[in-house]
């Protein structure tokens, strides 16, 4: 056997042991090459825009748009300016993901506990039902359900009725409306072009919501799933030696104690959903990202729509990251 | 101890009929199952039209699938706008594509030798699908589409972003601060953000930051987006595997006599990127979902070469449901296959062979 001290080799560049002064010159010159990068990509584009003819700013928001958006919470026509388009945009995301996540939620914390459940048959459906959901491409789910709320459904004049004055048909969901200044309830008629009166929720509308809604909760389920599993073996045991039901024991001692392990991922489910309302511009949903694109195509300002995109949806997650954090909280 | 396999009958109960409520779920879930199940077969194969027979498919009125669609358009389908006498090109990269990975999917197959098999097949494949050398006729990207437009940009998105995510990952454990905190942006600025303004951002903004007479094909700039975007979330990922490996570990290691960088290399990175393989396994699934999404911009993908099937063909256009049914299950054939083998593997890397 080889007998001596171990070769030890000086501390490479990545190691701790350097010095302070070392390191505070590397850290300088990352910082020096990454503005000089940034001043050289500035000055390119620039150029580039210029050539092209391409104006730069922000100014372009205060002028009139010129499109019209077709649905949304506030009215919108072609005359008012773009950034009331980008707001407009905003509200219609927040129009399909807000009910989205409450949709999702409960779908999934649904079909989470199913496949927990101890009849084979429920368990099995549930496990098809994720299983089917999250192996397929939600923008794929997306272009099913717009198809099938467009092409399959009945003409307005043979609509369906779900309910008693609800319709439903190839041009979207009409439901009674109350009239909130005088308390009147508008009641949606079928006609031959469509429908008049209520309210009314389009195809686009209904597609993403549906879509979104059952490819998040698939997500959820499993979160919610795994949250019950690891609840300790101990406690179920401790709960039957109680004489609790193996019902009751899910009810009683697992869920409650599941609650708070299963938050914070289900706060990136509801994050993932928000995000993936983007996929609205492929079945033409006038939300954030359409909207942002028309306005590129239009004004040509591919770099300051981006941002304000990105400016927006980065507020958006951490105002919802905030937001469950808070409600967290006792 | 083994217990006896209990009776059928008993198995039946107990997983049926242990209880009131149990049955009557039993019950009323099994014959709404059972009637949605008849419906379906009723639709999709006793009243089904398998040969490409417009009329035929005309006088089923949705009663019965159109399976004919398939069978007229799947060239276009799965090849996209690829020359139709040269599809043998694409069909032959998908098949090379797909051995190469079955071959890695094996762990005994985990040898030096496979990157430069990877290599040489990448090489050979592209060489295949672009043409242009060995009598070939040139076939530009843009008429790339289909299956094996979405398996390279799902297998290169991943592969270029694993490299990535890796620096990113260690950088965020770097004694210098700046990195840290440049790193750390980066990854949240980026996960913040959904794909399709990243796809956006490559197809109208990758253009404007380039110098004049320096341009990339949009296809190269796709693939750089998504591997930039795949590399913040895996980053995450094997930043988790580095954290799982007690710090004692490297120190045992140091104390060895390894520098740090082997120390890394040959301790801490091979335990942390085999505790990370179900989250990555998961990343690449998703990525195989999301390259759907180059659809937005204009990319014949699996999905948008379905609309560009039957979008275009009035004949063709109402039958678009057996045409998503065709490629749902395609994805849905990827998707499962990778979970289940994520599953199989992180079992076998878990017990040493």
């Amino acid at each position: 056997m080889e007998q001596g001290r171990p070769h030890v080799r000086p501390a490479d560049p990545l190691s701790k042991a350097r010095s302070p002064a070392a390191a505070l010159a590397v850290q300088c010159g990352i910082v020096a090459i990454l503005l000089v990068l940034l001043w050289l990509l500035f000055g390119v584009t620039t150029t580039n825009l210029h050539e092209r003819g391409i104006q730069s700013g922000f100014d372009f928001l205060l002028q009139p748009a010129g499109f019209g958006i077709g649905e949304g919470v506030f009215a919108f026509d072609s005359g008012d300016a773009y950034w009331r388009a980008f707001a407009a945009g905003l509200a219609n995301s927040l129009r399909v993901a807000i009910p989205g996540i409450a949709l999702a939620t409960l779908i999934g914390t649904l079909i989470g506990i199913g496949r927990l459940s101890a009849n084979l048959l429920l368990r099995g459906l549930c496990a098809a039902y994720v299983e089917t959901f999250r192996n397929i491409p939600l923008l794929l789910q997306l272009l099913v359900w717009y198809f099938l709320l467009t092409d399959l459904l009945p003409e307005p004049l043979a609509a369906w009725q779900p309910l008693p004055h609800t319709y439903l048909g190839k041009n979207g969901l009409a439901i009674p409306w109350l009239e909130l200044p005088d308390f009147t309830i508008n009641w949606p008629m079928p006609t031959e072009f469509g429908f008049s009166g209520g309210a009314m929720l389009t195809p686009e509308y209904l597609a993403l919501l549906l879509g979104l809604c059952c490819y998040t909760a698939a997500y959820i389920a499993e979160t919610v799933r795994s949250g019950i599993q690891s609840i300790s073996a101990g406690q179920v045991l401790a709960a039957s030696a109680l004489g609790l039901s193996s019902r009751q024991t899910l009810w009683l001692i697992q869920i409650p104690q599941s609650v708070p392990l299963v938050a914070p991922p289900l706060t990136n489910q509801y994050l993932n959903l928000i995000k993936n309302s983007s996929l609205a511009v492929a079945i033409g949903y006038p939300d954030l990202v359409s909207i942002s694109n028309t306005t590129i195509n239009q004004t040509g300002r591919a770099l300051e729509c981006l941002t304000i995109l990105v400016a927006i949806y980065l507020l958006l997650s951490l105002a919802t990251s905030a937001l469950i954090r808070r409600l967290g909280k006792p | 101890m083994k217990t006896a396999p209990p009776s059928p009958l008993k198995w039946l109960r107990r997983n049926f009929f242990a209880d009131l409520p149990s049955t009557l779920t039993s019950l009323v879930l099994g014959s709404v199952v059972l009637v949605l199940l008849a419906h379906a077969f009723e639709w999709a194969v006793l009243r089904a039209v398998f040969r490409p027979d417009i009329e035929l498919c005309r006088a089923l009125d949705h009663g019965g699938a159109c399976w004919g669609v398939i069978a007229e358009k799947y060239r276009i389908i799965l090849f996209g706008r690829y020359p139709y006498e040269a599809q043998w090109r694409p069909l032959l990269a998908t098949l090379l594509l797909l051995s190469l990975l079955g071959l890695s999917s094996l762990p005994t197959c985990w040898k030096r030798w496979l990157p430069p098999l990877w290599l040489v097949g990448l090489t050979a494949i592209l060489a295949l699908m672009k043409g242009g050398m060995g009598g070939l006729e040139t076939v530009d990207t843009d008429l790339w589409g289909g299956l094996p437009l979405t398996l390279l940009l799902t297998i290169a998105g991943i592969g270029g972003a694993f490299p990535l995510a890796v620096l990113i990952a260690l950088g965020r454990h770097s004694s210098m601060r700046v990195i840290r905190t440049l790193l750390a942006w980066y990854v949240e600025l980026v996960r913040g953000m959904p794909l399709i303004p990243v796809l956006f951002l490559a197809s109208f903004l990758f253009p404007l930051l380039l110098p004049k007479g320096i341009t990339f094909d949009v296809l190269v700039r796709v693939l750089v987006a998504i591997m930039l975007f795949a590399a913040a979330y895996l980053s995450e990922a094997i930043r988790g595997g580095i954290e799982s490996i007690p710090a004692g570990q490297q120190e045992a290691g140091l104390a060895l006599g390894l520098t740090s960088w082997q120390a890394l290399r040959l301790i801490v990175l091979p335990q942390a990127l085999r505790a990370v393989v179900p989250s990555v396994m998961n990343s690449a699934i998703g990525l195989f979902k999301e390259t759907s999404l180059v659809t937005v911009i204009g990319l014949f993908d699996l999905t948008g070469a379905l609309s560009l099937a039957l979008a275009g063909d009035a004949q063709w256009r109402p039958f678009h449901l057996e045409g998503y049914l065709f490629i749902g299950a395609l994805y849905w054939v990827g998707c499962f296959g990778l979970s289940r083998y994520s599953l199989w593997i992180e079992r076998r890397l878990r017990t040493p062979a």
